[in-house]
């Protein structure tokens, strides 16, 4: 079931006009900061399908880049995001796309700093709703409508373990998890959805074991 | 964790088997699924019947869209239901006005709430408040009203979809006005199954329907189709309360909804590539915005 809460029906509150080109893409945009975690200098934003065809006309420019500054789908900024974006030394660029991608409201965002940058493609599957479905090249799928952390590590036996057990030394219950590796024994990430946000104590406290390379989180 | 109901028949099912309205059952579905209190989540829908009673009243004091396509029809709607002489009745225009002002609002990028979606947000909120002045609901009752809606929402956006780019305008604002032909009827007293006939039959009728907007803006034709949304709801509503039945069952009619959404072409499902977007005049308009 993708959609499990009534007020992904009647809901969210938002800006206009359109719920999966505008709210979603605000979504997106935050999800994005959120998983960079912190402001971006730069990003890159190649747009898919309906995306590609209509970013203009339903603010979904505006609307991602107001999620990269970390605004709501309800913040009336986002229709002055470009702005806010050049005050607060944002530079970004849009790309419109003609391959076809599986669903037609597709996003994927290249986003970065001096020090790092990142990957997330995502898409908008309908009334403000969104599935982030690529992270620094891993496939996954993901809601970002529980609390998730995303953890990047060496692919070696206790990674996981050593991970679980700061989280339960936290009394923090793991709802859902999925593991994917690049190739065996190279790059793996953890995708791990928990009950509740978790602070940045517990994080920071994660990203000192060894062999995990970096750490961030989705809050709801 | 499991949902009380996968599709409308399970819904209808539990209602008559425990006595239970539609909004009760979807209010403890999203109790058990979210685990939340029932008061955090009445206030969190109280909180979007806000918004949407915001919505109307700034829609109806008349506003304009960046591009100057759409925006003050609902004013001229209710000045003309004022003068008295309304050949479709008073409550009928009342809903489509509401809804008009509501989609009016969200072409002038202001603050909605979607239901189901940002495109269809004045079905839903338009008939409710012409309905209002004629069943004299409590807030409770006017809450109910948007559980009872995100209910068969609900199942749709499961079974099929609300989306306008996966299956065109028939998933948008032919969901959104089910979702209000089955509130009305909780509202005016009708049984769960009346709900599910009232939902059935405006769906019924508005299948096939193409997402084609001009320019890919959420203005033409999307905030006139919510007029005729709502319209079709009250009509299906009224159908349903005098004992009419669909004869295609309810979720059957959503599967076949998907499945023409499934058939139709990209150029129909929000690329502005289509349909009203392809007309000479869609096309000039394109045109001068964007400076083609």
């Amino acid at each position: 079931m993708k959609f499990t809460s009534v007020f992904d029906i009647i809901g969210p509150i938002m800006v206009g006009p359109s719920s999966s080109h505008t709210a979603g893409a605000v979504r997106i945009g935050k999800v994005a900061r959120d998983l960079f975690g912190k402001k971006p200098t730069w990003a890159k934003i190649h747009l898919y399908g309906s995306f590609a065809e209509t970013y203009r006309g339903h603010g979904t420019d505006v609307a991602i880049v107001g999620g990269l500054l970390n605004f709501d789908t309800f913040d009336t900024r986002i229709i002055d995001s470009f702005k806010h974006a050049k005050e607060e030394n944002l530079q970004f660029e849009f790309i419109p796309e003609t391959a076809n991608k599986e669903h037609p409201n597709t996003a994927r965002i290249v986003l970065g700093d001096e020090e790092s940058e990142l990957s997330i493609e995502a898409i908008s599957i309908g009334g403000g709703k969104i599935e982030i479905s690529e992270v620094n090249g891993f496939k996954l799928r993901l809601t970002g409508g529980m609390p998730t952390i995303l953890v990047v590590h060496n692919d070696r036996a206790g990674c996981i373990a050593n991970v679980a057990n700061i989280l339960a030394m936290h009394d923090v219950n793991i709802g859902h998890m999925e593991v994917s590796r690049i190739d065996r024994g190279s790059t793996a990430l953890m995708v791990i959805e928990v009950d509740q946000n978790v602070d940045e104590k517990i994080l920071t406290q994660i990203s000192l074991i060894p062999n995990i390379t970096k750490v961030s989180k989705i809050n709801t | 964790m499991d949902l009380l109901f996968r599709n409308v028949r399970e819904l209808i099912e539990l209602c008559e088997n425990e006595n239970k309205s539609i909004s009760e059952v979807m209010i403890e579905q999203e109790i058990l699924m979210t685990n939340r209190s029932r008061e955090e989540i009445i206030e969190q829908m109280d909180k979007n019947l806000t918004v949407m009673e915001q919505a109307v009243e700034r829609g109806l004091k008349g506003v304009k869209s960046v591009t100057g396509l759409t925006g003050g029809d609902s004013v001229l709607l209710q000045k003309y239901i004022e003068k008295g002489n309304t050949l479709s009745g008073e409550l009928m225009l009342d809903a489509v006005s509401k809804a008009m002002a509501t989609n009016e609002v969200n072409a002038a990028m202001g603050i909605i709430c979607a239901t189901p979606t940002a495109g269809s947000a004045g079905v839903v909120p338009g008939t409710l408040f012409a309905v209002k002045n004629k069943l004299n609901p409590t807030r409770e009752q006017m809450i109910r009203y948007l559980f009872t809606a995100g209910a068969f929402g609900f199942v749709v956006a499961n079974n099929a979809s609300i989306s306008g780019a996966a299956g065109g305008c028939q998933a948008e604002v032919g969901s959104a006005a089910g979702m209000a032909a089955a509130a009305i009827v909780e509202m005016a007293g009708g049984t769960p199954k009346q709900s599910a006939e009232a939902f059935a039959i405006t769906l019924k009728n508005m299948l096939g329907l193409v997402c084609d907007p001009v320019a890919g803006l959420v203005e033409v034709p999307c905030v006139k189709r919510n007029a005729i949304g709502a319209n079709n709801a009250l009509i299906a509503a009224d159908m349903a309360l005098a004992g009419i039945e669909s004869r295609i069952p309810c979720d059957e009619v959503i599967g076949a909804m998907f499945r023409i959404g499934q058939t139709m072409h990209p150029n129909l499902k929000e690329t502005g590539r289509g349909g009203l977007a392809a007309t000479p005049t869609g096309k000039a308009i394109a045109a001068k915005i964007f400076g083609a």
